[in-house]
């Protein structure tokens, strides 16, 4: 019998900053093609949490079990370290809320986007290109820009040029944290009309960490309420949003999501 | 030479510099830290490359020691000058007498040879520095082997000038491994370290590193398979001797904008003068 294995795998996760709690108690599946929010106020865990899964930071107990394509379900803190970096550049993307911290900003559009595949052994340049042109395209950024360097974007443009490169080697699975964060509202809007857009088409699986919930409710499927490094509700999205719980989350709709 | 032990080190130091040499010979291409001594020379002089040749030279050693090719530049006699006084030794100008040769910016044009020894002179040791400024993370990527990002410079290379224009300190993976840097010699010269029968080694002063290419390794130049690796070309021979495929410096010979091109290897063009090659300046002179 072929059961479905969920892409991600998280059971009791923690991680503690000494005395202090960053995240605790976290257990989830991630389902392949699935899109979870992550949510809560400011200093909830949200960031911990996404580092910890995305293996950015070494979590204090727990699991975090990736399906990987070659060796099935591994615990990605059992991996050797060159496993796990492989991995962070192939089947994993990685967006960051300041598109600075993930971008190359010295270096042209093009080299940007071309990074990953360079760095797992492409090595002709006429092929290169032409894959970083059909993802500047795919962001929607002129492809007249490739030559630019990215300090020449606006914030949103680098944000796309962010999400191009990281989607390039095809990954299946993509973290963002606060990708809409920085951006001015009509900007933020054409971005998560994009993102919505690739996430369909090209069946990824994400965890986003955001604290607006009006991103969460046009990205996610599924939401996790975090509260003091705690998981304090979960459930489809319509379902946290329309009708939480949890008081926590009651007060988070309330005094955010006024329709 | 009175007050000074034999090439300025002391014994202990040599010893130290010895193991690093070692352990860069049986590792090739890897940086090596060692402890860089204070010398009598600042930085820039050639200070890594002076330690690592005090480290292996000896009482029978012939010593070369050149700079862009040149034996009779400043620093070139002085580094010259330095070991004759600190050891003792013969010196020359002739590759083929040389046992030892240090440089700075060229690998002589003359092919070496069994039992020979270049010594480069190394201002920035980390080829991925560029691109991580910590030494942590640059040394991860070694260990892992992560390389692949050294072709986002040569892709920009490509993006802006249509072709691969860096033409000096172009890098090199060594012994299939080792991401590693020439030192800034033209890129002319990158082909001339690939199975190399003389021991080469690198050594950097500020950065207090020493890496090797041992005897009959490989040493392959990065490029891409739409733009393959190559090396500089002129349309002229050498004006003096001839010569068709050294490299060469163009001389500016009158202020009425008079030049010409010259081997920048100055005892590869006078021993071929003196075999017997003529260039087309070389003519004229002798007709006169
Ligand atoms: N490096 C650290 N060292 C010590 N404590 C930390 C560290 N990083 C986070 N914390 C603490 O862990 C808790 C969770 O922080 P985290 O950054 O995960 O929250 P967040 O939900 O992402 O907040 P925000 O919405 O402000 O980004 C906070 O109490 C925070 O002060
Ligand atoms: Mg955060």
């Amino acid at each position: 019998m072929n059961r479905p294995t969920p892409l991600l795998s998280v059971q009791d996760l923690g991680k503690s900053y000494g005395p202090h709690l960053g995240c605790t108690d976290v257990s989830f599946d991630l389902w392949p093609g699935e899109v979870l929010g992550i949510v809560g106020e400011s200093g909830s865990g949200k960031t911990t949490l996404m580092n910890c899964l995305s293996a950015q930071i070494e979590p204090t107990c727990g699991k975090v079990i990736y399906d990987t394509r070659m060796d099935g379900a591994r615990d990605i803190f059992d991996m050797s370290e060159s496993e796990r970096r492989l991995l962070m550049r192939t089947d994993w993307g990685l967006v960051k809320q300041n598109p600075r911290d993930g971008l190359r900003l010295g270096v042209s559009a093009g080299a940007n986007v071309g990074e990953r595949l360079m760095a797992v052994g492409a090595r002709h340049y006429g092929d290169i290109r032409n894959v970083a042109n059909d993802w500047l395209k795919k962001v929607e950024i002129d492809v007249g820009r490739i030559d630019n360097p990215p300090s020449t974007f606006s914030g949103g443009m680098q944000q796309r040029l962010q999400i191009a490169r990281n989607l390039v080697t095809e990954p299946r699975l993509v973290f963002m944290d606060e990708p809409t964060g920085g951006l001015d509202v009509s900007v933020q809007a054409r971005l998560l009309d994009l993102l919505r857009g690739l996430v369909n088409r090209l069946g990824l699986s994400v965890v986003i960490v955001t604290h607006d919930l009006a991103v969460a409710r046009l990205l996610a499927h599924r939401l996790m309420v975090m509260k003091d490094g705690r998981v304090v509700e979960q459930g489809l999205t319509d379902q946290v949003l329309d009708d939480p719980q949890h008081a926590y989350t009651q007060l988070l709709v309330s005094s955010i999501l006024q329709p | 030479m009175d007050g000074y032990n034999f090439a300025y080190l002391d014994e202990q130091t040599k010893r130290m510099i010895r193991r690093a040499i070692l352990k860069a010979v049986a590792i090739p291409g890897y940086q090596v830290p060692f402890g860089s001594r204070e010398m009598p020379l600042p930085y820039g002089w050639g200070t890594g490359g002076i330690q690592v040749t005090a480290g292996v030279i000896g009482q029978d050693d012939v010593l070369k020691v050149i700079d862009q090719g040149a034996d009779d530049t400043t620093n070139a006699v002085s580094i010259r000058r330095f070991f004759a006084r600190t050891t003792g030794v013969k010196t020359t100008e002739k590759t083929t007498e040389a046992t030892l040769i240090q440089t700075r910016h060229r690998i002589p044009e003359r092919p070496l040879s069994e039992g020979q020894i270049l010594v480069y002179q190394v201002p920035i040791p980390e080829p991925l520095r560029w691109l991580e400024p910590r030494e942590t993370e640059t040394r991860k990527m070694h260990a892992l082997q992560e390389y692949g990002i050294m072709h986002v410079k040569l892709y920009e290379d490509i993006a802006r000038f249509g072709r691969i224009a860096t033409s000096y300190d172009y890098p090199v993976v060594v012994n299939d491994r080792y991401l590693m840097k020439p030192s800034p010699i033209p890129k002319f010269d990158n082909p001339k370290m690939d199975n190399m029968p003389a021991l080469q080694l690198f050594g950097a002063g500020r950065e207090k590193r020493i890496y090797a290419i041992p005897p009959y390794t490989k040493v392959k130049s990065l490029d891409f398979d739409d733009h393959p690796f190559e090396i500089q070309q002129w349309d002229e021979n050498c004006a003096l001797c001839g010569s068709e495929n050294s490299y060469l410096d163009e001389v500016v010979m009158d202020d009425q904008g008079g030049r010409m091109f010259v081997c920048s290897d100055t005892d590869h063009c006078e021993s071929r003068q003196s075999d017997g090659h003529v260039g087309p300046m070389g003519t004229q002179q002798a007709a006169e």
